[in-house]
């Protein structure tokens, strides 16, 4: 609980809602005809509405990226550490928007919500989305806030993906791209632990086929796992050892099956808070969304022939110890951005973190983050966009 | 805006505008930042220092992160017009391999590299009996990041070894001095040697 919020805090901030009745149509080839968006705001739109940035959230994310909800929130936002007055997206500069994504179980349409068609809960049957599917509907939303280009758009993990598929899809509406933390596809390996997460949940007895709700139950069991598999892939096994260590709950072995290392009550813990507070159909459909992610695809695998078309400034950003999406992850989008001939600048921070750096605070990546941040700003304040002047009146 | 280095100052005008230049070890990317602004010169600069790269990012000039010790496999044949290396080429582990790597992905490579023939470097060798320090090279030799120093003449030698013809050659001192003796015994007198190699 923050007694008092901290100076340097966006403070206490509502989540809003969207409503949207243009049917979306869907990669899987079905339509959503009405859909909600939950998203929060964060510092002002100028007058030229030049300086709007979005942010996009990883895979457990939500709409919530910045500030508190309430004094008795235990944790602000969960890019806290990266968003507000003077931090690297600087709230006093730019008018940050982040969403709950379509799928999602935060406020945004998602599987736990009402199928109109039917009047009961989507459960398993919400359609499956993918990446740009998230894109053209953050499209829908910029549309709905009056924003006709965005200074940048911003993401790590499955976020960064939905930034570069921003910078492919809508070139134009875009001036900036941040991609941190991320892959232009999966690996095999970060298939495979998809799929060891999904197998958790849809193998639990409570999973019902995804109808847990209908049977007023939810697989508990099966989220639990799927949250601690996919937490180690999370960490570095540097970050691990270094806060557990082989350190017992108690002071001797038990010769048991219990609770014995403070490593396996610490993914315990974390499995159990996230069973309690996340939808399993929505895991499952974020990983799926995940699986699919390959831009380069659709150009027989040259990723520099899929980003041809972006126009924006690219910024990447890796991990050193971050093995679920190495720096040679990040370094595929890089070559594939020189080789278009985009503007691209990319570090490789030095962190004991894993995957998760991208979360925590690091005096290099905060100075990189601000360097690239304070040009969009500049840029945004200075330019007075013809496009965006004329189209939003 | 004006080049501060007197060897950038120099190599900037082996440069057509509107090429395509990749700048290896680019430091806070002086260069690359006047290239782009007088000769709209769409470059990348690669570079390992942490803090010149955040220099980089602020300027607006594009570098990527990259120990050119691991080569330059991640860029295409002949895909640039020039590749830069002022003043690394002594730092690398093989600078011949390095070199070739350079005339691979570009058309062009500029070089520019302390002259270990300079008469001060000599001067300290022969009368104080230790290895040189100077403005161009700063280090003692203990911590000196420069493993393979040479000179004017051993570059050419390298040069000829490999088949490669030397387009433009010059002189850099720091003291900007232009005596005519620099450029009659370069290899005496020029503190920092400046080439411009093509295969």
């Amino acid at each position: 609980m923050p007694n008092a919020i901290p100076e340097d805090s966006v403070g206490l901030v509502e989540p809003q809602i969207a409503r949207f009745d243009t049917p979306l149509e869907l990669t899987c080839g079905r339509t959503l005809d009405s859909y909600q968006l939950t998203y929060e705001t964060y510092g002002r739109l100028n007058a030229d509405r030049s300086n709007a940035v979005l942010i996009c959230h990883a895979l457990s994310g939500n709409h919530h990226a910045a500030g508190y909800h309430s004094m008795d929130d235990r944790k602000p936002g969960w890019w806290d550490a990266y968003i507000g007055p003077g931090k690297s997206i600087d709230t006093n500069r730019f008018f940050v928007v982040c969403l709950n994504n379509l799928g999602g179980c935060n406020g945004s349409t998602g599987p736990t919500s009402v199928d109109p068609a039917t009047g009961d809960t989507y459960g398993p049957d919400f359609p499956v989305m993918t990446v740009p599917d998230w894109v053209n509907s953050q499209a829908r939303l910029a549309d709905y806030l009056n924003i006709s280009t965005w200074a940048a758009v911003v993401g790590g993990s499955l976020g960064g993906m939905q930034a570069l598929q921003w910078s492919i899809s809508y070139p134009e509406r875009m001036r900036n791209t941040v991609v941190i933390a991320a892959a232009p596809r999966l690996s095999a390996q970060n298939i495979a632990f998809n799929e060891v997460a999904r197998q958790a949940i849809m193998s639990d007895p409570e999973f019902h086929d995804g109808r847990y709700a209908e049977h007023g139950t939810i697989p508990r069991h099966g989220l639990r796992l799927a949250r601690m598999v996919g937490h180690i892939t999370y960490l570095s096994e540097h970050s691990m050892g270094d806060k557990f260590g082989r350190d017992l709950r108690s002071d001797k072995i038990n010769f048991g099956y219990d609770v014995e290392f403070q490593v396996e009550s610490y993914l315990r813990y974390q499995g159990d808070t996230f069973s309690e507070s996340f939808d399993a159909n929505t895991y499952l459909l974020m990983t799926k969304a995940l699986d699919y992610f390959d831009p380069a695809a659709a150009h027989n695998g040259d990723l520099s022939k899929a980003l041809a078309v972006a126009k924006s400034n690219f910024l990447l950003v890796s991990f050193s110890t971050d093995w679920r999406f190495a720096p040679s992850r990040s370094e595929e989008i890089v070559d594939a951005l020189t080789e278009a001939g985009r503007n691209v600048s990319y570090a490789c921070i030095e962190s004991p973190h894993g995957h998760d750096a991208f979360l925590i605070p690091n005096p290099r990546y905060e100075a990189v983050f601000s360097a690239f941040m304070n040009r969009v700003a500049a840029e945004a304040e200075t330019r007075r966009d013809p496009q965006e002047a004329s189209s939003c009146i | 805006m004006h080049l501060t280095r007197p060897d950038l100052a120099i190599i900037q005008n082996w440069i057509p505008p509107k090429s395509r230049v990749l700048d290896l070890g680019c430091g806070s990317g002086e260069l690359l930042d006047f290239l782009q602004q007088k000769k709209q010169v769409h470059g990348y600069g690669l570079e390992i220092d942490p803090e010149k790269i955040t220099e980089c990012i602020a300027k607006g000039v594009c570098v990527v992160e990259q120990n050119l010790d691991d080569g330059l496999s991640n860029f295409k044949d002949q895909s640039y017009d020039t590749v830069v290396m002022t003043q690394a080429l002594q730092a690398m582990k093989r600078p011949d391999l390095m070199l070739e790597e350079m005339l691979r992905v570009g058309k062009e490579c500029i070089v520019t590299f302390p002259n270990f023939a300079y008469w001060r470097c000599r001067f300290y060798l022969a009368v104080k009996g230790e290895m040189p320090v100077s403005k161009s090279l700063p280090h003692t030799w203990y911590n000196t990041p420069n493993i393979h120093l040479s000179t004017f003449r051993d570059f050419e030698q390298l040069c000829k070894s490999r088949n490669l013809r030397i387009i433009d050659r010059a002189v850099g001192n720091s003291e900007h001095e232009s005596h005519w003796a620099t450029k009659l015994w370069p290899n005496l007198f020029g503190e920092v040697a400046i080439y411009r190699v093509t295969r």
